[in-house]
């Protein structure tokens, strides 16, 4: 996901189109932006397409605990499917994936929607929605970990006010422990989803809210069928880098549940990272790996197709 | 996946850091021994072969119990220049040795009359294919009961020496209003646990087929079952605030009269020591209940990778030689909780817990019951013992999965991490 970005920054290359045609004396300059860039060109090739393609090779092979290139075709991606804790690990991005997208989604847009209605103080209460996203994951991990351990945190609390049945103990339980880092996550991200919709709603043009307006039509209706379709694009950004931070995610589990109670909130870059690295297979490490190269994929492409289809049209 | 790359970029650049060969006469030792007593203790061994005229690189890679330590050392190898020493255990020293990258050290061996000094288990461990390629530095015991006194004698109880007197203990610490069991829900603590309770019910010999030789009908069978049957019911003596706890931090509960006992190898000494207490009075050390007869070892080691300069190979021998002298054995061991490779030191200067786990250690090696840790990496390969753990973990977290479900998913995780 991150390999994209060197794609982008050299692909739009606006600076070497206007320097040729501004001065048709500069050779130089026409090539200039070319050299600039061709080492980091060069570098993300070798470091980011070269190593993707080694890790591709590496699954196919035996390797255990340094790459070898005993080749054994696909038997590393047979294993992986035969690996209970794989498919504990993929549903679990499909849940966390999918309730962290919507979630922040709602909360976010619901923020900023709410904001946006001119109110007092608005650069002090964005900042304040803004400001987890300041932190690492692994910081908020910790924070929720303890505020979720139900021996120091929110269930320690509660009952000491009194309400001695009270229970919230979803770190402690296999089935709800996932729903622990769609919380953190939540809580971490939806800052930035408002800020987004803010800015989205800011650049809507008021005249059409007021000729919806001079129509009759509700507030709730105009934000509904009015703004929300205007914000199409902005929706569109969100759910791409919120998808890329649900696969991306690896530091939060680490630092919130450390993939426990036992696996049940492993997700797939914590299986990679614990099969190649520490328990000394390689090469299904990489066959992971690769599958979740191919998730990122089914996610990066349309929007790439979708993009480039739109600059085409517009 | 980008953590993968990220990983993968940090090797290339560690190897291409680091690639700064160790000078003629001198060793270059890889090791994570960066605490305060373990460097302190690394210091000597230093200062040892300086004394003999030899040079010491230092090569300490802090973090993750070794795991960062072991990428290093990885990348290293792979870019063909490895140190003369690094800090490898068990069956990995194997793995290392089917490469064809450790040296030979029968010379050194022979000289000093290693077979006779080392117990056979441990000698075994250290040979690669009938050589020695590495020397055994310390021996800690895993299979410890660690007590607080107060909250035994608040609870009217002993220290138990059964399974079935730990789970009688525990209910009575409990109603005093203690925790019984203080734990870490981590993957290795659950497995440390486990096989601490393999090992006291089931005994020495079945701890040995099943979590050593890896034999189906042990993993699968009815004293399996009983053992996980065992282990499930630790639980009930824990509390709910232990996920993700790390291990001292359980240990601070013990010391601070919060909880009753932790199972725990004898590492957690340091924490008691750093805390000012003394063994025997302030806290109480014994082997897991119905293990006494037996002892689970944990032995760090290094390591020898073959070199070709002969100034480094005579470093390197003499290194092999000064690890298990005297001198440093007992300094090194004093410093970091656990007791000597060799058994035949003075053990004075030790206290009543290294004591006695130093005269179980010789017993056991000489009567049966000295068997190789599963949990902390010294009986099975790196991924056999993740498949386990995998299994031992889930076990232990699901209120739901009987006894029989995990000891079918223990043969197969047997079966299926070995490719």
């Amino acid at each position: 996901m991150r390999d994209s970005l060197p794609m982008k920054n050299t692909s739009a290359t606006p600076l070497g189109a206007g320097a040729k045609r501004s001065t048709p004396s500069g050779g130089l300059q026409a090539w200039l932006p070319r050299l600039v860039l061709a080492p980091s060109v060069a570098i993300s090739l070798f470091f980011v397409y070269g190593f993707m393609l080694w890790t591709f090779v590496l699954s196919l092979t035996s390797s255990r605990m340094l790459p070898s290139y005993d080749f054994v075709g696909f038997g590393q991606y047979s294993r992986l499917m035969a690996n209970e804790r794989w498919w504990v690990a993929s549903t679990n991005l499909m849940i966390f994936g999918v309730l962290f997208v919507v979630i922040c989604l709602a909360i976010g847009s619901l923020l900023a929607i709410l904001l946006d209605q001119k109110i007092r103080q608005e650069g002090a209460l964005r900042t304040i929605y803004l400001y987890p996203m300041a932190l690492s994951f692994i910081v908020t991990g910790v924070v929720w970990k303890w505020l979720l351990n139900p021996q120091l945190g929110i269930q320690a609390m509660v009952q000491s006010w009194g309400f001695e049945s009270f229970r919230f103990d979803w770190i402690t339980d296999p089935d709800m422990a996932i729903y622990t880092l769609v919380i953190a996550a939540v809580w971490q991200a939806s800052g930035f989803v408002m800020a987004l919709f803010l800015a989205g709603l800011r650049g809507i043009d008021d005249s059409i809210v007021k000729a919806a307006q001079l129509d009759g039509a509700s507030l709730p209706r105009i934000y509904w069928r009015v703004v929300m379709p205007c914000l199409r694009p902005v929706v569109f950004s969100a759910v791409m880098i919120l998808a890329h931070i649900a696969i991306k995610s690896f530091d939060l589990v680490v630092a919130l549940t450390g993939g426990g109670p036992g696996y049940a909130t492993d997700l797939p870059a914590t299986f990679m990272y614990a099969h190649a690295f520490t328990r000394a297979q390689i090469g299904l490490g990489s066959a992971s790996a690769m599958l979740m190269l191919g998730g990122v994929l089914a996610i990066l492409i349309p929007y790439l197709y979708s993009e480039l289809r739109s600059r085409k049209h517009g | 996946m980008s953590t993968f790359k990220k990983t993968t970029l940090a090797l290339a650049l560690a190897g291409a850091a680091l690639a700064s060969t160790a000078q003629a006469n001198e060793v270059e030792v890889l090791h994570w021994w960066t605490s305060g007593g373990e460097a302190r203790a690394a210091n000597v061994l230093k200062d040892l072969m300086e004394s003999e005229g030899y040079g010491w690189q230092d090569f300490a890679v802090a973090g993750g119990g070794g795991e960062t330590a072991m990428t290093v050392l990885k990348s290293r190898a792979m870019s063909g220049n490895p140190p003369s020493a690094a800090q490898i255990k068990g069956p990995e020293i194997q793995e290392w040795g089917e490469l064809g990258l450790l040296g030979d050290l029968n010379g050194v061996a022979d000289a000093e009359g290693w077979d006779e000094l080392l117990p056979e288990v441990v000698a075994d461990i250290m040979r690669y294919d009938g050589q020695y390629v590495a020397v055994p530095v310390n021996v800690h015991r895993v299979n410890w009961l660690w007590a607080n006194p107060e909250v035994l004698e608040a609870a009217g109880v002993e220290m138990p020496t059964t399974l079935d007197e730990l789970f009688e203990a525990g209910e009575a610490i409990r109603e005093a209003g203690f925790v019984p069991l203080a734990h870490g829900g981590q993957a290795w603590q659950d497995a440390t646990v486990f096989e601490s309770v393999l090992l006291g019910g089931q005994g020495s010999e079945f701890y040995q087929q099943a979590l050593v030789d890896l034999d189906p009908e042990a993993l699968g069978g009815e004293q399996m079952i009983d053992a996980l049957e065992d282990f499930k019911r630790t639980r009930e003596l824990m509390d709910e605030g232990m996920p993700g706890r790390d291990w001292n931090i359980a240990t601070v509960m013990v010391i601070e009269g919060v909880a009753g006992f932790q199972l725990m190898g004898d590492w957690a000494k340091g924490e008691f020591t750093a805390a000012g207490l003394t063994a025997g009075e302030d806290y109480l050390c014994a082997a897991a209940p119905g293990t006494e007869d037996a002892f689970t070892f944990n032995i760090d080691s290094l390591a020898m990778f073959r070199v070709t300069d002969d100034e480094e190979l005579e470093a390197q021998q003499a290194l092999a030689r000064l690890v298990l002298e005297p001198t440093f054995q007992e300094a090194f061991n004093l410093a970091k909780g656990s007791i000597p490779a060799r058994p035949d030191l003075d053990m004075s200067e030790f206290d009543s817990c290294a004591q006695q786990s130093l005269a179980d250690f010789q017993r056991t090696a000489e009567e049966g019951g000295l068997v190789p840790s599963m949990a902390h990496g010294m009986a099975v390969r790196a991924d056999v013992q993740g498949a386990i753990f995998d299994v031992v973990t889930n076990y232990f977290n699901d209120a739901d999965m009987p006894a029989e479900e995990a000891a079918e998913r223990m043969v197969s995780a047997a079966e299926a991490a070995s490719f």
